[in-house]
């Protein structure tokens, strides 16, 4: 593979783009495509369909013995709440290969010390979202206990069908929200699909164990969801 | 991406280490029968001097993998290697599991 194949994969990555990488087997050429950009006419068709289906596959065209790989960004973890658990959660997630945004306007807490090496924006989720919407490859966990700060990405993120939506809080907390967005119109099926109280139950105790917690339950959404369909979360 | 995620990353480690000036091989699995331990497309990323980074299987068959690499960076010539269940030769490097793999070895040039 010419070292320009693997800059043109690596920055499509970083740039949240999907990449495909069609390698002919005998001949060793391996090529690079960008989702959006125009395919070869003869490839468009395994392309397009590695892209649909996010599966490498091998491929004979016109005799020519092709494996085709795809290269799909990394799914984004949006917190609400630079808390404990975040702290925990920006150590974890970016491991299991999460693109990890904190989001706090509170500024005692959203500090660079407490955080590295994750993105962390100080300012309303509302103002953040603007700039930076949700979308099917995101997860949104909710953190602050705090209405004011948790409610509207919430809401943003069962609209933009987020493929995972948790909420920390207890029952009587959460049956709060729910009639809060109930209130509001929200459907009684799509407030289900907020998990919470949050996280798979392990038990977990300490706030490094909730934050293991809660990217359990990530990754099961991740792997679960539905590839085909139209919502995110189930 | 942020940094932690980059160290576990077989593409980024390979055009980093590229730019460090170091011959760099990478392994593709292309193809799984059977119960396998990593799915296609998975990568390993070999140097010249046999440090790797990422899997191509639970650790069974990466030993041969690098030992061929180190031939792949000379010739600039890429294979394609299968490993399969460690059967009546059971010196030779197989997977436990009882599936076999097919990967690509190829120099990263330029």
């Amino acid at each position: 593979m010419q070292l320009e194949t693997l800059q043109a994969i690596n920055a499509a990555r970083a740039a949240r783009r999907a990449a495909v990488v069609v390698t002919d087997l005998q001949t060793g050429r391996a090529e690079a495509f960008v989702e959006g950009h125009r395919f070869p006419d003869e490839w468009s068709a395994v392309i397009a369909g590695a892209l649909r289906s996010g599966r490498p596959a091998l491929a004979t065209i016109e005799e020519r013995s092709l494996f085709i790989n795809v290269h799909l960004p990394p799914p984004r973890l949006v917190v609400i709440g630079a808390v404990h658990i975040s702290q925990a959660l920006s150590r974890f997630a970016p491991i299991a290969g999460f693109d990890m945004t904190i989001i706090d306007p509170r500024t005692a807490f959203a500090t660079a010390e407490r955080f590295r090496g994750v993105e962390l924006i100080a300012e309303w989720p509302e103002d953040v979202l603007a700039g930076q919407p949700l979308d099917r490859y995101t997860a949104l966990a909710a953190l602050t206990h705090d209405p004011k700060i948790d409610d509207y990405p919430l809401r943003a993120a069962l609209e933009a069908g987020c493929f995972y939506v948790g909420a920390l809080g207890s029952r009587k907390t959460h049956a709060s929200r729910t009639e809060r967005f109930e209130g509001a119109g929200v459907g009684k099926e799509t407030i289900e699909r907020i998990k919470a109280p949050i996280g798979l139950d392990i038990g977990a105790a300490s706030p490094a164990e909730i934050a293991i917690a809660i990217l359990a339950e990530i990754i099961a959404a991740l792997r679960n969801r539905d590839l085909g369909g139209q919502g995110g979360a189930r | 991406m942020t940094d932690e995620t980059n160290v576990l990353d077989p593409l980024q480690i390979a055009e980093s280490w590229h730019r460090e000036g170091r011959a760099v091989a990478l392994a593709t699995v292309i193809e799984t029968w059977g119960s396998a331990p990593r799915p296609v497309g998975s990568h390993l990323v070999i140097d010249g001097e046999g440090t790797f980074q990422g899997s191509v299987s639970g650790g069974c068959v990466e030993g041969a993998v690098i030992a061929e690499a180190a031939d792949v960076i000379d010739s600039g010539v890429a294979k394609i290697l299968e490993f399969g269940v460690a059967d009546e030769t059971a010196w030779r490097v197989g997977l436990s599991c009882g599936g076999r793999i097919r990967v690509y070895l190829e120099r990263i040039d330029g």
